[in-house]
């Protein structure tokens, strides 16, 4: 069995980014493993532009964002395999692997980060009534087709699910000349970005129908047409809003889901809420040495989001193996009120400053973020409106994490009653 | 006349609210977060423009991602689109190559987008 300091379980951009901090923190026994044929991972199927604004000042491409890293990766000489599955990863730190070079083989790796990415969810599909004939995609598998695969799955569309991938595949498949007739949502509001709708669906005429869904699916061989209908607020369709749209496509684009299965294998407890590792503020599981970060951690909406955060578990863990990594003096559990859903990370072991990232559960208007040591609000920022679709940050001072009282902060959104505020 | 616009210059995504005179001209933007905001708010009241972005063939099979490096009129862009679905890419080019200059006569070039030199 082979040794290495760090081995990075992903070659996208969580895993690309997390290799070149790690390498910059001075260390050089580094192996980087990626599934596909090439790094890169999503980003090489997202040909539309809007990465990198935070990172490079610049809009690139998802193919752009993905070279700029692997020419850091390649400039570094940092190894990686590629075609190589990841089959086990054991508590203690054994990693089992599979290519076609190489066979089956395994490593004892010093400090490991899961950057796995996500998956799309497959929910949406199974509770439609009506037949499964060909033409039903989901929106990442339909954006592979098309991106990588240059063929187009079809040309009248109905898209169900407003994530910025099902507003992307609006975009892209009217431009290589598809008809899409509408997108349903069936919440009454948009989980992707409000200048996806803008430039995805209003700048084509493409309808956006919220509170919508599709009810039924027809046709034998291929898919003919979908019925949809109005939703209630309890989500259930009514059925005299029911309407038939001829389509010989269905989209559906119903969320991304952390892919941990490897994750689940090694033993490490999971959030419940972001389906992701719990994780302290280096982004470390709580099994010693092994971190996570990207969007195996939790989904996000920016590409330069993964790389900050993944820069943190590279730099983690280049000072775990290093043996230079800061001994925990305290244990703090982060907790949240059901509007604010959760946070990465769920713990703080430090009291250096931390960004606390989290999301939303629904759309709220006029609020305070409030964070709370027992009954001592130590932090508070207003917002005029939150939504379950942008994540939010609260950056924690070391002054708020030195003094507090107690070992747990609780994370709260307040909603202020606008009639309170005008007489204040 | 007041009109409302989502600004999509970066994630933000702000929703700005144009103030135009009787002559369709822009006396104000609201609601920016940056002047990026009022500079595209500006423009979009007069001539939209927008980054195109697709896939155009590789010379010999496959496809190879691309833009437009700047933007172009928005009621170019389908036209834009059929051009580089006719546009063959040598199997080496490097990222950056432009493949059209020019097009549709717009001021903008046709770049590709992945590195294909040394990889076909
Ligand atoms: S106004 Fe500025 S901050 Fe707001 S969306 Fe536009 S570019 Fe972004």
């Amino acid at each position: 069995m082979i040794s290495i300091d760090l081995v990075i379980v992903g070659g996208g951009s969580a895993g690309m980014s997390a290799a070149v901090a790690a390498y910059d923190a001075g260390l050089r026994s580094i192996l980087l493993l990626e599934r596909g044929n090439a790094l890169g991972g999503i980003l090489l199927q997202c040909v539309h532009n809007g990465f990198g604004l935070h990172r490079f000042k610049e809009e690139l491409t998802g193919p752009e964002y993905a070279y700029r890293y692997e020419t850091q990766v390649l400039e570094r000489n940092i190894p990686f395999k590629l075609n190589t599955t990841v089959l086990d990863i054991s508590p203690d730190r054994v990693i089992t692997a599979i290519n076609s070079e190489d066979g089956l083989f395994t490593i004892r790796a010093g400090a490991i980060i899961l950057a796995m990415g996500c998956r799309e969810r497959a929910k949406g599909a199974l509770n439609i009534a009506g037949t499964r004939p060909a033409g039903i995609f989901s929106a990442g598998t339909a954006q592979k087709y098309i991106n990588i695969d240059g063929y187009m799955p079809g040309n009248e569309v109905v898209i169900l699910g407003s994530g910025d991938i099902g507003l992307i595949m609006a975009r892209r498949m009217t431009l290589e000349g598809a008809h899409v007739k509408a997108v349903c949502e069936l919440m009454p509001y948009s989980g992707g970005l409000a200048r996806n709708i803008q430039q995805c669906l209003n700048d084509f005429d493409i309808p956006l129908m919220l509170s919508h869904t599709v009810v039924e699916i027809h046709g034998r061989e291929r898919v003919t047409g979908v019925t949809i209908a109005h939703v209630d607020e309890k989500r259930r369709p009514i059925p005299e809003t029911r309407q038939y749209i001829a389509c010989d496509t269905l989209l559906l684009s119903c969320g991304l889901i952390p892919e941990n299965e490897l994750t689940c294998g090694a033993g490490i407890p999971l959030d419940r809420v972001t389906n992701g590792a719990i994780v302290d503020q280096n982004r470390q599981t709580e099994i010693p040495g092994i971190f996570a970060c990207g969007n195996v951690l939790h989904v996000h909406d920016l590409v330069d989001y993964v790389s900050e955060e993944a820069e943190i578990a590279g730099r983690a863990a280049a000072a775990f193996v290093q043996g230079n990594a800061a001994a925990s003096d305290r244990e703090i559990a982060l907790r949240t009120d059901g509007k604010i859903r959760y946070t990465v990370p769920q713990r703080i072991t430090a009291a250096d400053a931390v960004s606390v990232y989290f999301r939303v559960a629904d759309v709220y208007r006029n609020v305070q973020i409030t964070v709370r040591d027992g009954d001592r609000v130590i932090y508070e920022k207003k917002k005029a409106k939150v939504t379950p679709g942008e994540m939010e940050t609260v950056r924690l001072s070391a002054d708020h994490l030195r003094t507090l009282d107690g070992n747990c902060l609780e994370f709260s959104l307040v909603l202020i009653d606008a009639q309170e505020e005008e007489q204040s | 006349m007041k009109k409302e616009l989502t600004c999509i210059v970066c994630p933000m995504g702000c929703q700005l609210v144009v103030d135009l005179d009787e002559h369709n001209q822009v006396r104000a933007v609201d609601n920016a977060n940056c002047k990026r905001g009022v500079a595209y708010a500006t423009a979009e009241c007069v001539a939209p423009m927008r980054t195109v972005t697709g896939t155009a063939p590789i010379v010999g099979g496959g496809i190879v991602p691309v833009k437009t490096d700047r933007a172009i009129p928005k009621e170019l862009m389908i036209d834009c689109m059929m051009v580089i679905n006719e546009t063959y890419v040598p199997a080496d080019a490097p990222i950056g190559t432009i493949i059209i200059e020019n097009v549709l006569d717009t001021g903008a070039n046709v770049v590709t987008t992945k590195d294909l030199h040394g990889v076909n």
